[in-house]
């Protein structure tokens, strides 16, 4: 049985990062692009957890920490935007909201 | 010492400034009353100090405070009367006075009432100002001050486009001179780095030739165009669209003698160049003919007298060419009561005949208008120089000066002169007071004027009449011998020894001169026994020259005005409109062109920006870590 090591860590870690990256870059839906930003994210988690978990050190961990309540908070103002943008355009396809363009 | 000097300036620009921020609403047809009781005080205090400096003999002065001080140059406010200040000051204000009391009937009822009675007091402060400033700056400064109040005054009428076109004409004539008094200034400064009147006239002999020379024809640059000499004389004659009082105050009898006046004080500087005398006396002389030549053709009334005035400014230039100081303030001083009184007298004619100027249509004024006519006759003989008034004393001192300085070509030139004099004057005379009603019975019915304006005619006419015997007997008279002490300071003025065969062989010609061009006058406009027209016509191109003012204008207009206004428009319609308007459209342009381009870029698809920070990302991360690694290993 090998060792648990960093790396570990740090591939789960990039395998969720590619995931939600890839998520955010090819959804449509505008909860599902949220979703995969949340995931990634939390793929930072992953590593900061890695390292801290390596070092044997408590900074990795606290950042973590800090990382779920910044993640908390950005959750309600994201959740806030989708909400209001999904009753005035009624739909929560990002394809179809291209105000910024002009 | 004297720390009440300051009232003499402050009284008229107090009524001034109230006048001026209350006439409008509060004061409005009583504003005459603020104007004249400044003046007023002004007079008093004049003749107060005049006693004063009669008595003693060092200058009174009044330092007020620094207006400029900068290390090892200040330019103090410091009022100064000497004998020639306390001169100007008594003929500033005491004219001044009188005709603030004339235009309370001459302006009755014109909007503009309390407007006139702020800009005329402005004036006289500023011109009282100008004599008592001790040094060149402040000089300068009220120089400008009276020719702005010259502006204001002669566009006061600003609604007739002739008027405004006359007031830009006077003051941009009167920068060209200034120019040169404004470099003369510089330049005293640079060589003896001061500019009070003692320290530079005490410098002078330490000058070299030529500097003082240039000094002094930078400085009559300025007395050109002040004083209306030759080449610059051309704005005086349109300034008489200006209200008749302001004629006779400012362009007559005050503001156009500040130029002789700043030669005159200035009279080490010039009696130390030969040259810039002798300049001095040649414009002088040249004006003199000039305008008097010119005067002799001319319809309108008051040209006439504008005419006469610039002859008259001129016969003073060359008395102060030619170094006879003292003649020319005398001059200068009959000059304002007979000249004053001379415009305030068809002043007068022109509102009894409703605003006619024309002398073709007036005529036998005489039985309507009896004390005008009597007194603007006095004035008319003071200016043509008849014995025993004003004029005759004071123009003949001017004339036997250049003879006995050594300049009897100018003497001889001031003669001829005088006898056009004559004819111009007594042309006015009797074209205007005499001969058939030329003027439409129907409409015009002329009348005499209101006490207002009859009184200031009789107390000049008496001036006119009398002030001449203030130089009697001849060179040794009360004026020359008050004016004596500022004219000998340094020692550099010349005293000429005139015998009293000299001067009567000169009163003697210049009476029978004076009375050839009456009895020439009389002929032509009373008898009817020569006829005007016919010696016109005789006389051809040189009827036409003196008619058409010698051509000035219209060279002016050749040389100057069209070419400046042909480069205007190049610069406006080629280097404004294409070069800097050019530029700066040029500039807006291509920001606008290449925000169109960029404006692409902007997709709206959130997956777009997406991959973009993505991609940013990546080519962060990559460039780091191949700097890293290449730094590192």
């Amino acid at each position: 049985m090998t060792h648990l090591t960093a790396d570990h860590f740090l591939l789960l870690s990039a395998a969720l990062f590619i995931v939600g990256m890839v998520g955010v870059l090819t959804r449509r839906n505008v909860l599902v692009i949220f979703m995969c930003v949340e995931l990634m994210l939390n793929a930072v988690n992953v590593s900061f957890i890695g390292f801290a978990w390596e070092q044997n050190s408590m900074v990795g961990q606290t950042f973590a920490l800090f990382v779920v309540a910044v993640a908390a908070a950005e959750a309600v103002v994201g959740l806030g935007i989708i909400m209001a943008l999904s009753r005035r355009v009624d739909t929560v396809d990002i394809d179809q909201v291209r105000e910024l363009r002009e | 010492m004297a720390n009440w000097l300051f009232l003499i300036p402050l009284a008229p620009l107090v009524a001034a400034v109230v006048n001026f921020v209350l006439g409008r609403w509060f004061i409005r047809d009583r504003a005459h009353w603020l104007g004249i009781l400044g003046v007023g005080v002004s007079f008093v205090l004049s003749v107060i100090v005049f006693a004063q400096v009669h008595g003693g003999t060092v200058p009174l002065s009044q330092h007020l405070y620094t207006w400029i001080p900068a290390g090892d140059f200040q330019i103090p406010v410091t009022l100064t009367v000497d004998q020639l200040t306390a001169v100007m000051l008594l003929v500033v204000s005491g004219v001044s006075l009188l005709v603030h009391v004339y235009s309370v009937g001459y302006m009755q009822g014109d909007t503009g009432f309390y407007r006139f009675f702020s800009y005329l007091p402005l004036f006289v402060f500023s011109m009282l100002m100008l004599v008592l400033a001790s040094n060149y700056l402040l000089l300068f400064v009220f120089w400008e001050g009276v020719g702005l109040c010259s502006y204001l005054l002669i566009g006061f009428w600003f609604r007739r486009l002739s008027a405004a076109n006359a007031a830009k004409k006077a003051f941009i004539v009167n920068r060209v001179g200034d120019l040169g008094f404004g470099i003369g200034i510089m330049f005293i400064f640079v060589k003896v780095g001061s500019l009070d009147y003692s320290r530079v006239f005490a410098a002078v002999p330490q000058l070299p030739q030529g500097a003082v020379t240039l000094i002094a024809l930078l400085l009559f640059t300025g007395a050109i165009g002040k004083s209306a000499q030759i080449p610059l004389f051309v704005w005086l004659p349109d300034a008489m669209e200006g209200p008749t009082p302001v004629s006779a105050l400012i362009h007559a009898a005050t503001m156009v003698t500040a130029g002789i006046f700043m030669v005159a004080r200035s009279f080490p500087i010039f009696s130390a160049s030969h040259t810039a005398m002798l300049v001095v006396a040649i414009v002088g002389a040249a004006t003199a003919f000039v305008a008097a030549t010119i005067g002799v053709t001319q319809y309108d009334i008051k040209k006439v007298i504008a005419y006469s005035t610039v002859s008259q400014l001129g016969y003073m230039a060359f008395a102060l060419g030619v170094g006879a100081w003292a003649a020319a303030i005398f001059h200068l001083m009959t000059h304002a009561f007979f000249k004053g009184l001379l415009f305030l007298g068809a002043g007068s004619v022109i509102h009894g005949m409703h605003d006619e100027q024309d002398m073709r249509f007036m005529g036998g004024l005489k039985k309507f208008m009896p004390i005008t006519f009597w007194t603007f006759l006095i004035g008319a003989a003071a200016n043509a120089g008849i014995v025993p008034l004003a004029g005759f004393w004071s123009k003949d001192e001017t004339i036997v000066g250049a003879w006995a300085g050594g300049y009897p070509i100018v003497a001889i030139v001031g003669l001829i002169a005088a006898f056009f004099t004559s004819v111009y004057m007594f042309r006015v005379v009797f074209l205007t007071f005499l001969g058939e009603e030329r003027f439409d019975h129907d409409h015009v019915h002329p009348h005499e004027s209101p006490p207002w304006m009859t009184v200031p005619l009789l107390i000049l006419a008496i001036g006119a009449g009398l002030a001449g015997f203030l130089g009697f007997p001849p060179e040794h008279g009360f004026i020359q011998n008050f004016l004596g002490p500022v004219f000998s300071v340094s020692g550099a003025a010349v005293e000429h020894h005139v015998s009293l065969t000299t001067t009567l062989t000169f009163g003697v010609i210049s009476t029978l001169i004076a009375l050839s061009g009456v009895f020439l006058t009389w002929r032509a406009y009373v008898t009817r026994t020569l006829v005007p027209d016919a010696i016109a016509a005789r006389l051809g191109p040189l009827y036409r020259l003196s008619f058409r003012k010698w051509y000035f204008d219209e060279i002016y207009e050749r040389l100057v005005v069209h070419p400046l206004y042909l480069t205007s428009v190049f610069l406006w319609r080629v280097v404004d409109v294409h070069i800097i308007d050019g530029t700066v459209n040029g500039v807006a342009g291509v920001v606008s062109f290449t925000s169109e381009r960029w404006r692409r870029a902007q997709t709206g698809l959130l997956a777009n920006y997406a991959l973009a920070i993505a991609l940013g990302a990546v080519v962060i991360v990559a460039v780091y870590l191949i700097i890293d690694s290449s730094l590192i290993r």
